[in-house]
């Protein structure tokens, strides 16, 4: 870099308003493309903690959600009873029998109502989630009883503590409030297995079956012996496999965030040739000069460009700041899967960040590249004369 | 036999404006020996600025050569001639071009830039170099807080801070008040006398030209011989004794 940085860097900060306005319009852009990244990022924890790694979802064939499922209750004992399905400390087979459906209340987001995904399960099944108690108590047997995620108790005014809520055949009081860590569990509501079925009539089947393999070989077996098995008419889907490819309920707001940012960059990278045009006219005389002490073209070119860069990459840095508080952000989506909502946190990470500044700098090359030529091309004697 | 620095052949220059041809230089010959002090005198358009930046690399001739320390500019690449022009000219402009995000020492260590010497040796010659003019104290200065008469001064140690082979200077004292105007020549002659510097300096000044060792007047693009010479206050310039550049000097006949 021959023609020094300070030279750049001052000119900048000569020309202050018009470099905040410029990188304001492209920070703007970096912090939509790092939104949409920490949008999905979070959602991709959200789904991808929710899994076990050794854990086997059996759905009916062709079923591809928990909800559009049924399996008979006498197929449950088939499954529990395969070879490779880990067993608890009394012997029982980790395997979980459990009914879902969907209950609609009033969010702080719409107070017309959202689905919640209402979880029917079994003692076995909470002890195959790694879930814990923050509030309250367990539902008991022959209750009329639920918990609720700590995702629901947050964004749900009715899901309190002590609050009834409506759905099956009635009311059901909330008794406790269970936290899931960074996982979809926290955005739904479970009750007893045989309570929940009884009110949904649905005595003699459930949604999906969920079981526990001993070991990475044993999960493969089972899930071939039991999509083998024509009998049970059911597909096995590894739990982890399942919640990732729920990760595309957030495909259409990613795509959105992109699109907006393109768009974004594509103004904000032409108000920064803009900017770079206006300023290669007004220092022409001093281009004139430069280039009359010895600076060659290449020079010219590789400072101007440098001075592009600096803007876009001052731009990338307020893009990122104003990106970073979205990490204190929890919103819910709509799950195409479950149909309801899923309540996560953004988490704009280094990755995002990185591409979001990565792009800032993209865009400052881009659209430095012509003004910079226009400046290194300029004839010294007509650079000296303009002013 | 006379060691010239620059010497022309010929030189023309045209350009096109507004699709008519305008000649700026026409066949000019002429010779400048080293550590001399050339004064090119003319009224605007004579084209004694035309020959100046031709000579500094800064256009090319139409047709006709310059040679410059022996070189024909003609043949040397874009790239080649601005090494060229760090390497062996120091210009001096009418409105001095500093650039203004920069301080006076920063200025001067610019064509420093282009050499392999280290920021801390640039910055010690250019310290140097302001010394020589006598702005000692205004290294960390930026050109909006000095006078025009130190700007130019800073202008010209950014001129002689590679040593170069000669200096040009396009109307030093055209933006000047008198005092400045005086001080800024007498560092020219001081350059020229004491450390042998070659100058070619652009004036319509006949005071400035006072300072000159040698004046050649332009007219119309050509070069005039002294028979030529016409105006009373040009013949009376150039009668004037070298010693006369000196502040109270002869007094220059009225316009």
């Amino acid at each position: 870099m021959k023609i020094p940085l300070a030279y750049n860097l001052r000119n900048l900060a000569v020309r202050k308003t018009t470099t905040m306005m410029t990188a304001l319009g492209i920070a703007l852009s970096v912090a939509i493309l790092a939104a949409s990244l920490g949008l999905v990022n979070g959602l991709r924890t959200v789904f991808t903690g929710t899994a076990h790694p050794l854990q086997l979802l059996v759905l009916r064939k062709g079923a591809n959600s928990e909800l559009g499922s049924t399996v008979p209750t006498d197929a449950f004992a088939i499954l529990r009873a395969k070879s490779g399905v880990a067993r608890d400390g009394a012997g029982e087979s980790l395997a979980s029998q459990e009914l879902v459906n969907v209950a609609n209340l009033p969010s702080v987001d719409n107070p017309k109502g959202m689905n919640v995904t209402v979880r029917g399960l079994s003692a076995t099944g909470i002890e195959m989630r790694s879930v814990r108690m923050v509030a309250g108590r367990w539902f008991q047997t022959g209750q009329r009883e639920v918990v609720v995620g700590r995702a629901v108790a947050k964004r749900y005014p009715a899901a309190r503590i002590g609050n009834r809520i409506r759905f099956g055949k009635g009311d059901w009081e909330i008794v406790g409030v269970m936290d899931g860590g960074q996982s979809a569990l926290n955005s739904e509501i479970w009750g007893n297995f045989d309570q929940i079925s009884a009110d949904y009539n649905r005595q003699d089947s459930s949604s999906s079956v969920l079981l526990r393999a001993t070991d990475p070989a044993a999960l493969d077996a089972a899930k071939h012996s039991i999509e083998d098995d024509r009998g049970l008419n059911a597909s096995a889907i590894t739990e982890k496999d399942y919640y990732e490819s729920q990760t595309s309920s957030g495909a259409p707001l990613e795509f959105l965030g992109f699109f907006v940012a393109i768009i974004m960059a594509i103004g904000s990278g032409f108000a920064t040739m803009n900017t770079m045009y206006a300023a290669v006219t007004r220092r022409a005389k001093e281009i004139g000069t430069l280039r009359t002490l010895g600076f060659s073209e290449g020079s010219i070119l590789l400072s101007f460009l440098t001075e592009s860069v600096l803007l876009s990459a001052l731009a990338g840095i307020l893009g990122c700041l104003l990106a970073l508080p979205l990490n204190l952000v929890t919103t819910g989506i709509g799950s195409m899967t479950s149909f309801s909502e899923i309540a996560f946190r953004f988490r704009v990470g280094v990755t995002a960040l990185l591409s979001g500044f990565a792009f800032a700098i993209v865009l400052g090359a881009l659209g430095g590249v012509l003004p910079a030529r226009a400046a290194a091309r300029k004839e010294i004697l007509s650079a000296l004369r303009e002013a | 036999m006379m060691d010239v620095v620059i010497q022309t052949k010929k030189l023309s220059k045209e350009y096109v404006r507004d699709e008519n041809r305008v000649t700026a230089l026409k066949n000019v010959d002429f010779q400048v020996p080293r550590g001399d002090f050339l004064a090119l005198m003319g009224p605007s358009g004579s084209g004694k600025s035309t020959l100046l930046h031709l000579i500094a690399a800064m256009d090319r001739p139409s047709s006709g050569e310059v040679l410059v320390l022996g070189q024909d500019l003609r043949s040397l690449s874009g790239r080649e001639l601005a090494r060229w022009r760090n390497a062996h000219t120091g210009f001096i402009f009418q409105s001095f071009n500093l650039i203004p995000v920069l301080t006076a020492l920063e200025n001067v260590m610019l064509p420093l830039k282009l050499t392999d010497l280290s920021t801390k040796q640039q910055s010690e010659h250019a310290t140097t170099a302001l010394q020589l003019v006598g702005l000692e104290d205004r290294l960390q200065h930026f050109p909006r807080q000095l006078s025009g008469g130190q700007e130019q001064r800073v202008a010209i140690a950014r001129a002689i801070v590679t040593d170069p082979d000669f200096i040009l200077a396009d109307e030093p004292t055209g933006n000047l008040d008198a005092a400045s105007a005086n001080d800024v020549l007498m560092l020219l002659a001081a350059l020229n006398q004491e450390h042998g510097k070659t100058v070619v300096m652009v004036t319509h000044d006949p005071h400035a030209a006072h300072f000159a060792r040698t004046i050649r007047y332009l007219e119309k693009g050509a070069l005039l011989s002294e028979g030529e010479v016409q105006q009373d206050w040009v013949a009376a310039a150039i009668a004037l004794p070298f010693h006369s550049r000196l502040v109270g000097g002869s007094e220059v006949p009225a316009r």
